[in-house]
């Protein structure tokens, strides 16, 4: 035991010199996925949860900050002890801390905001099985220090977050009126404007993604073969 | 009746893709070939039916406020419902690994066609999602099952579809930064309009 923390201890005398606390690589580690490689409209990941909850902004930013929380910490924890678990068992072992960190957030909200728990519901649950929590850790932090691991979990959840940011903004100016229960039209004085019932629908959902998805491509320049 | 009823509704009415959008990853990344997407949907069909029921049984056995008086009454009270995530995802997982196994021993010529899927079931949000609507529904173990079941169904029809319109498209002339997946959402959005029409269904 002893022999072993002091391996460790060196190991990180040794890490603290090779790197700065941001360089030009860990930069590009936490930004490349918020436009260049963003999990979803290039990825093309963790849209199951997404899409369902993104009616209204409110508790698509709960959503957003549970994604972002979990994939950071179990970005974090799978990192630390990637060279203790058998490859052979590492989905299970992926799938138990990110279900025990979901488990985490689901008891928070239900204590503290028990009404958007009630409107999350299954899907605070469905974070589990978000492809970009398990993606980033196959691809990411079973092979990478932990300090580089949060950040990339860090820009991983960014990306995903404005993107269902956006969707959401979209639905809820055209589908209720309004931006986080501000109603938008009235304000400005065309209360005559009608809601689009589509948008509150699980179509507008798919139609508005698909957009922002065009827009983004046609930016970023990325094309699909 | 009402079984019957509960089937035909989770299929098409509910369907979990067009109502829930559960199960997208999937169905966006294995939906370029019909062949490949019916075996994928058979998989998925195979693997709710039996894990839908199964999480009925730990629910009521073993999770539910008062479920565990069976093993005597000082655990009446007990309430283990917030370990329902890790236990249902763990059950799917060692269901797949298990579905997996017998496959291979019983009909080596269909797990090589579905091998590389049965692993991406496990993070199908479509079986776990299926689990959880489950437990927030109150279903009964014959509702559950019938629920299980046809949400599969519902689930490789709408894959099975997509497919089909993604064949064709490979010879479309598509702008640029709409190919690929831009396209697929907009087409998943005119087929859920479609499904809507069931809406009307008296069930």
């Amino acid at each position: 035991m002893s022999t072993e923390t002091l391996e460790q201890t060196q190991e990180v005398a040794v890490k603290k010199k090779s790197e700065d606390f941001l360089s030009k690589r860990r930069k590009k580690i936490l930004s490349d996925p918020l436009n260049d490689d963003n999990p979803i409209t290039v990825q093309v990941l963790g849209i199951c949860s997404a899409l369902a909850v993104t009616v209204k902004m409110e508790p698509t930013l709960i959503m957003a900050i549970a994604v972002v929380f979990v994939i950071v910490f179990s970005n974090l924890i799978i990192s630390l002890i990637r060279n203790l678990v058998p490859n052979r068992v590492r989905i299970i072992v992926q799938l138990a801390v990110i279900a025990t960190l979901v488990t985490l957030v689901s008891e928070v909200l239900k204590a503290y905001n028990y009404e958007m728990f009630k409107v999350l519901g299954a899907f605070i649950g469905l974070i589990i099985t978000n492809c970009i929590i398990m993606g980033r850790l196959e691809a990411f932090a079973m092979g990478n220090k932990p300090y580089d691991s949060i950040l990339d979990g860090l820009g991983s959840g960014i990306g995903y977050a404005w993107i269902i940011l956006a969707v959401a903004f979209f639905r809820e100016l055209l589908g209720s009126g309004s931006v986080f229960g501000f109603e938008v039209w009235n304000s400005i004085g065309l209360s005559g404007m009608p809601n689009n019932g589509l948008m509150v629908d699980s179509i507008g959902a798919f139609v508005v993604l698909g957009l922002i998805i065009w827009v983004q491509r046609s930016l970023s320049g990325y094309v699909e073969n | 009746m009402e079984l019957f009823n509960l089937g035909i509704k989770s299929i098409f009415v509910e369907n979990m893709i067009f109502a829930y959008f559960l199960g997208m990853c999937s169905f966006l990344a294995v939906s370029k070939k019909v062949s490949t997407a019916i075996g994928l949907g058979a998989a998925v069909i195979f693997v709710l039916t039996i894990t839908v029921p199964l999480d009925w049984i730990i629910q009521e056995y073993v999770l539910k406020e008062g479920a565990l008086a069976w093993m005597g009454p000082q655990f009446a009270e007990t309430n283990l419902e917030f370990l329902s995530f890790i236990l249902f995802i763990a059950v799917i997982a060692s269901m797949v690994q298990l579905v997996e196994m017998i496959i291979e021993k019983i009909s080596p010529a269909l797990y090589g066609s579905l091998g590389i899927f049965l692993p991406l079931i496990a993070v199908n949000c479509a079986i776990l999602g299926s689990s959880l609507f489950m437990v927030q529904r109150d279903y009964t173990f014959a509702e559950a099952t019938v629920f299980g079941f046809s949400s599969g169904i519902g689930w490789l029809l709408a894959i099975v579809a997509l497919a089909a319109i993604r064949e064709k498209l490979k010879y479309s002339n598509v702008p640029d930064g709409l190919k690929g997946l831009g396209l697929t959402m907009l087409i998943t959005g005119l087929m859920g309009l479609a499904f809507k029409s069931f809406i009307g269904l008296a069930v």
